[in-house]
């Protein structure tokens, strides 16, 4: 498994869109993929679970994957993150 | 076999085509115990598939005809289709409690609408649209009912509805959509008001067009007498294309008049305006000859989407109606939201009276942020036309000034950054409201025009909801108490040397205009495809007949004396 911890830096925090860019990415791997956030993990895959945390900006989540694809999946995951300005 | 049914005619015209039900089908799934679970898991997965690809399809047709940002919302729903939690949660109920998939499906949708819907946050709670929306559609294939997809619509089509909200219309492909007819209504339901800014004809409040037409019957629609002919004979059908013929024909020679200015026989003007709704209306008005833009509902900028239209999308629209007009007049109308408009998006309260409530500048004047982002859109757009401004649903001056202090805020404020602005913008408010009416001496000291909100106006005056068919006979523009309500405005308006004129259907009404021109009104503002006719009309009348006919109206006693007074008079010449 690999897993990596990333600082919400949108000051709305991951909502609406920015949701939407994560499931899909997640989506094309084949590896589970989790996003944990103050004790509660949810499938980075369900839009509906990313969205029921109500990640606001300055927030401390961590993703972790696991699977045949893991690294890839998690630099892709970070890549996302980063190109649309939402953490680091 | 043959049918007829009669209906308001709501908007001119006449057409023949295939109709197309846009109404929601029967989806009540009830509790079955099932044998296998591996062909039921099967069958919930044939119908996601299905549901899939038509999500796809209407994505694709969405991005082709309205642009990326339209289609979005379908990537949403495919991700909510898609997401394990929901469609595992499914799959489980079925495996653990032996029971069919589509009540599984409604079932565990129904847990997760009910979780959004308590959070409260206001994009959270719009999810909960989206999981009913997919959920319905993978309930349809597993129950084997179609539901009706109008963005997929592609050959010419009568659409058949019990009634058509705004977001129906929104979703509707002009190019196709030829004609509407409905169940409910009346003409002044917003579906009326659409088909006569789409300039296709209408017959609402039929009662059971849905109940009598189904998918594809063939469909006369006349738009003239209110008629809605099902499967008509062959010999009807021949009739009718002479018919539309005929009006063709007819507009043809109004269309002559296109270029003229409105004049009665003895020489005096009046100005002929245009209601339009987006910049796209604007053809429109400049092909029926319109000489001025008297109502510009902005409401339709902030309908149909998730969230407010920022002030640059605000500026470009007004920008394109001002420049499109060329120096003409445009009267645009500040936020009218409330009433038969709803906002999904800005979660108001439901009321118990809507059109008594919270709406138009009431709502603007409380939610200023709102109010003052379309002002400075508008402020700004001012440099490129003849711009003027106007509050809806004022009810006291204490509003009008309040709404014209914000305004002149914004425009210090604009002015302060160096962003040019007009000085020559009129501003003047909808007199909708009897009160307003009764004063309009007061306030026409402070405006610079009126312009009476017909629809509103009678409503309120005859304490009659406009939506309420079993009062619509209450609805009487020639009731004398409403032409003498009218005759205050338009004189008061005179006597401090401003102008009035009028936005709702009444000014477009045959019947109605001897009786304005009489009265003094100077600008009638209607739907486009009403000003020749008017034009034309309007040439034959002379001012002092009128104005007799006006004087001896006012001292009737109900609104059917007042009809076979204009009858008789008009009949004569």
């Amino acid at each position: 498994m690999v897993q990596k911890s990333f600082h919400v830096i949108d000051e709305t925090g991951i909502h609406a869109r920015p949701a939407t860019l994560l499931v899909q990415t997640a989506g094309k791997f084949n590896s589970d993929i989790n996003l944990e956030y103050k004790e509660k993990k949810v499938n980075l895959k369900s839009i509906m679970g990313v969205m029921s945390l109500g990640i606001g900006g300055g927030s401390d989540i961590t993703i972790s994957a696991e699977g045949s694809d893991e690294q890839e999946a998690l630099n892709a995951i970070e890549e996302t993150l980063t190109k649309e300005g939402l953490a680091k | 076999m043959s049918a007829m049914l009669n209906g308001i005619a709501a908007s001119n015209g006449i057409v023949i085509a295939k109709a197309y039900r846009l109404i929601e089908p029967d989806l009540t799934v009830s509790k079955k115990s099932i044998e296998g679970t591996e062909a039921e898991l099967e069958r919930l997965d044939n119908a996601v598939k299905k549901a899939q690809s038509e999500l796809e399809a209407i994505r694709e047709k969405v991005k082709v005809e309205q642009g990326e940002d339209k289609a979005a919302i379908f990537d949403a729903h495919i991700l909510v289709l898609n997401d394990p939690e929901l469609l595992g949660a499914v799959q489980e109920k079925v495996k653990s409690e032996n029971i069919n998939a589509e009540f599984a499906v409604r079932e565990i949708a129904d847990m997760f609408i009910t979780m959004f819907e308590q959070m409260d946050n206001e994009y959270m709670k719009e999810r909960a649209a989206d999981i009913r929306d997919v959920t319905k559609r993978v309930i349809s294939h597993l129950l084997d009912v179609q539901i009706p997809n109008p963005s997929m619509i592609s050959e010419e089509v009568i659409v058949v509805a019990e009634d058509l909200t705004p977001s129906d219309t929104a979703q509707l492909n002009r190019d196709f959509v030829k004609g509407f007819t409905t169940d409910i209504g009346g003409r002044t339901s917003h579906s009326a008001i659409m088909a006569r800014s789409l300039e296709i004809p209408a017959v609402v409040g039929t009662k059971q067009a849905t109940g009598s037409i189904q998918n594809g019957d063939i469909i006369i629609l006349d738009g003239l007498k209110g008629e809605v002919h099902i499967n008509p004979t062959p010999e009807l059908i021949e009739e009718y294309e002479k018919a539309a013929e005929a009006y063709a024909k007819q507009k043809l020679e109004w269309a002559k008049l296109v270029n003229e200015k409105t004049v009665t026989a003895d020489g005096h003007h009046v100005e002929l305006a245009a209601n339009i709704g987006t910049p796209n209306d604007l053809s429109g008005v400049i092909s029926n000859g319109g000489e001025a833009v008297g109502l510009y509902r902005t409401e339709f900028l902030y309908m149909g989407r998730e969230n407010l239209p920022s002030e640059d999308e605000q500026f470009e629209s007004y920008k394109a109606v001002l420049e499109g007009m060329e120096g003409k007049p445009v009267v645009v109308r500040t936020l009218d939201i409330g009433g038969d408009k709803e906002l999904p998006y800005l979660d108001l309260p439901k009321e118990m009276n809507p059109f008594l409530g919270f709406r138009a500048i009431r709502l603007c004047l409380e939610e200023k942020d709102i109010f003052r982002t379309q002002l400075r859109a508008l402020l700004r757009a001012s440099v490129y036309g003849n711009l003027r401004i106007m509050f809806p649903m004022i009810a006291t001056l204490d509003e009008f000034r309040a709404a014209r202090a914000i305004l002149e805020e914004e425009k210090a404020k604009l002015v302060q950054e160096g962003i040019q602005v007009s000085d020559s913008i009129q501003l003047g408010i909808m007199v909708e409201i009897p009160s307003t009416a009764v004063i309009a001496d007061q306030f026409a000291k402070e405006v610079d025009f009126f312009s009476i909100g017909t629809n509103d106006l009678i409503q309120y005056t005859m304490a009659a909801d406009r939506m309420n068919e079993r009062v619509s006979y209450l609805y009487q523009p020639y009731n004398p108490a409403i032409l003498r309500l009218v005759k205050m405005v338009i004189d008061a308006a005179h006597k401090e040397g401003k102008w009035a004129g009028m936005c709702g259907e009444m000014a477009g009404d045959e019947l109605a205009i001897p009786l304005l021109v009489g009265l003094g009104l100077d600008e009638f503002s209607m739907s486009a495809t009403s000003i020749l006719r008017a034009r034309s009309q309007i040439k034959t009348l002379s001012l002092t007949d009128m104005q007799e006919l006006a004087e001896k109206a006012l001292q009737m006693q109900t609104a059917s004396q007042t009809v076979e007074l204009v009858k008789e008079a008009t009949a004569k010449k």
